[in-house]
């Protein structure tokens, strides 16, 4: 295998790997948040105006992980740099 | 495949690149500016009012119950700024229902400059309202060992607001165009109703972060004060 196959084997690999785990991980998180805000709503509804805000500012800094691995993926596929640098050799 | 609007050109010259998310800015920025004008031009106090009134009424009213929900105190002077960029980046993210468009912010460097935006206005505000040295000692806040950590987290909060509206935007149009090419039929459509809720949703984040981290520089260099006033009136009462 010469280093062009390398390169492209081990960043398609990566690409699937940092997405499939990037998205399981912050999926559980997202989960237990949602889970436990609606628990908390069904116990205090008059609360629910700030637990919901409180849920989506929590929700978007957990999803901020699951879409740096995205862009990391999508990185690695579409504007590789090492793969830019054997290209362009 | 193209990775963002920044890919299509429609003039250059050295320095200057004229590309597609420059254009759809510029247009979202036009028709907001004449949009308001226009609604604007003849508000009325009567007990009927015209219907773009009452729309924007909702608008403004909305968003200044929202700044004022998570603590600060007068809303009227940050609306200016948080309004705006919840209004921009709710539009830019509500036009994908018009064909052939890609939103602006599927493209990395308006985001950035929106983060910028955050970034910059974090400690205006601040120092608006305690002036400087009350701003800076605010990243003294509990010791001065948080230093470092307080400044990194002004750089990495940045990096994340940009990088989470972008990815959102950008996975929205990626998800369609790759589902176009498996089935083109119905499944697009659905998609695409989910990136019309998935983008008015980062909208709302994006400014209900912006405020966050606003009223966290406000109240920060407020709490230094208060303690000092604190202090003096029980020295005042006891003497």
């Amino acid at each position: 295998m010469d280093s062009t196959t390398l390169i492209a084997v081990a960043s398609i690999v990566t690409a699937g790997f940092t997405t499939g785990i990037g998205c399981m991980m912050p999926a559980l998180g997202e989960g237990k948040a949602v889970s436990s805000a609606l628990s908390s709503i069904a116990q205090q509804p008059d609360a629910a105006p700030t637990i919901t805000r409180t849920l989506f500012v929590g929700l978007a800094m957990i999803e901020s992980t699951a879409i740096y691995c995205f862009v990391v993926s999508m990185i690695l596929i579409f504007a590789n740099p090492f793969w830019n640098h054997i290209i362009a050799k | 495949m193209k990775l963002s609007p920044d890919q299509t050109i429609f003039w250059q010259h050295g320095f200057i690149t004229i590309n597609l998310t420059l254009v759809t800015t510029w247009a979202i920025m036009l028709v907001l500016i004449v949009a308001a004008r226009l609604v604007t031009r003849k508000l009325q106090t009567d007990i009927t009012i015209s219907r773009w009134q009452c729309v924007l009424e909702i608008m403004v009213t909305g968003i200044n119950n929202q700044i004022k929900d998570i603590g600060l105190k007068n809303p009227k002077e940050y609306i200016g700024f948080i309004g705006s960029l919840f209004l921009f980046i709710g539009t830019a993210n509500l036009c994908i229902i018009f064909p052939g468009y890609t939103p602006p912010t599927a493209s990395l460097s308006t985001t950035a400059a929106l983060a910028l935006c955050v970034f910059i206005a974090v400690p205006f505000f601040g120092i608006q309202k305690s002036g400087l040295s009350g701003y800076l000692k605010s990243y003294l806040k509990p010791t001065f060992i948080m230093l470092p950590f307080n400044l990194i987290s002004e750089v990495s909060r940045t990096l994340a607001l940009a990088v989470r509206l972008f990815g959102n935007v950008m996975s929205g149009g990626m998800i369609v165009a790759i589902l176009l090419s498996i089935a083109p039929f119905i499944f697009p459509v659905i998609m695409n109703a989910l990136g019309l809720l998935t983008g008015m949703v980062q909208a709302y984040i994006f400014g209900i972060l912006a405020t966050v981290y606003i009223t966290a520089a406000v109240h920060d260099s407020k709490k230094t004060d208060k303690p000092e006033l604190v202090t003096n009136n029980k020295t005042n009462k006891n003497g």
